[in-house]
């Protein structure tokens, strides 16, 4: 049994299984992204009402919410990957966290500079050292950290073990994100989306919904390609990379 | 925006918030573009780099 889901996950898990099943979805998922991203700007642009309070700067909340969300969702699928990759040994773990980084930290770019255009109106400032966003711009020198040693050490596994190590330990300023505007008292305002409580309008809350997905989908699209470039460059001299590299 | 008639004017002009609004998303729209463009331009690179090293493996081996 045991056996049977191991030679199931070595033959996912291969690369160049991999490179071929990735090539035939990024394109659908390149699709689905650009659809569901259009409507949900055009919801949120055109069709949701204008908010009471913040007037149409809230707006800004439909690109904002959505790279926040991306921002910690990428990091903690680069942290699982980084532990496959070391508990496992299986490589294309690995290569799926170095695909990711540059990603997530575009993603964590774009909530704090999206933020801050939202907080100079609203706040009356560009920027507050509160808790909210001092961990958010950590999670950015986290992703840096990542990149930085990926690139500063020259054997491929070790510096997939010591990138991963510091990205199992990162993982710890999640839920600091996540929990500091209940932790400490913050001028970022608490979540935007409850359970419990009805806290914004559903027309506004789709087009959030739609676009939170779409960003997922344009992730999943992206990351394969990158997640390609990784195995034809870390297997560049494979017989079957070269076999393909001479067709491309 | 609200039920009254639609002015690509008042669309633009976000309230008064244009300065912040457009900015945001025309960064956004950057960023993610630039995301898009780096990988296929890497992959380019990276074939054209893996071919060349063929090529000098088969002239030496020759």
């Amino acid at each position: 049994m045991f056996r049977a889901i191991w030679a199931w996950i070595q033959k996912f898990s291969s690369p160049k299984y991999f490179f071929d099943m990735s090539g035939k979805m990024i394109p659908w998922f390149a699709i689905a992204a650009a659809l569901l991203g259009i409507y949900g700007l055009y919801l949120g642009l055109f069709v949701a009402p204008t908010d009471y309070q913040q007037g149409e700067s809230y707006r800004i909340i439909y690109i904002h919410v959505p790279a926040a969300w991306m921002s910690m969702f990428i990091y903690v699928v680069m942290a699982i990957s980084a532990a496959i990759g070391l508990i496992w040994q299986i490589r294309l773990a690995d290569m799926i966290a170095a695909a990711s980084a540059p990603i997530g930290a575009s993603f964590t770019f774009i909530a704090l500079v999206t933020g801050s255009l939202w907080g100079k109106p609203m706040w009356g400032t560009y920027w507050v050292w509160d808790a909210r966003l001092t961990s958010e711009l950590i999670l950015l020198f986290l992703y840096f950290a990542y990149m930085a040693l990926q690139s500063a050490i020259e054997d491929q596994r070790a510096a997939d073990k010591a990138s991963g190590l510091l990205l199992i330990v990162g993982v710890v300023n999640i839920p600091i994100i996540v929990y500091s505007v209940q932790w400490w008292n913050t001028l970022h305002q608490g979540t935007t989306i409850s359970i419990t409580k009805d806290a914004i309008d559903i027309h506004m809350l789709i087009p959030l919904l739609l676009l939170a997905v779409a960003f997922k989908l344009y992730y999943a699209a992206v990351v394969l390609v990158r997640a390609r470039n990784e195995v034809l460059y870390r297997d560049r001299s494979r017989r079957w990379v070269r076999e393909i590299i001479e067709k491309l | 925006m609200n039920g009254t008639e639609f002015h690509w004017s008042t669309f633009f002009a976000m309230g008064g918030y244009a300065v912040y609004v457009w900015p945001a998303y025309g960064l956004t729209a950057v960023v993610m573009l630039l995301n898009v463009i780096m990988p296929l331009r890497q992959r380019k690179h990276i074939i054209r780099r893996v071919k060349r090293a063929v090529r000098r493996e088969k002239m030496s081996t020759r």
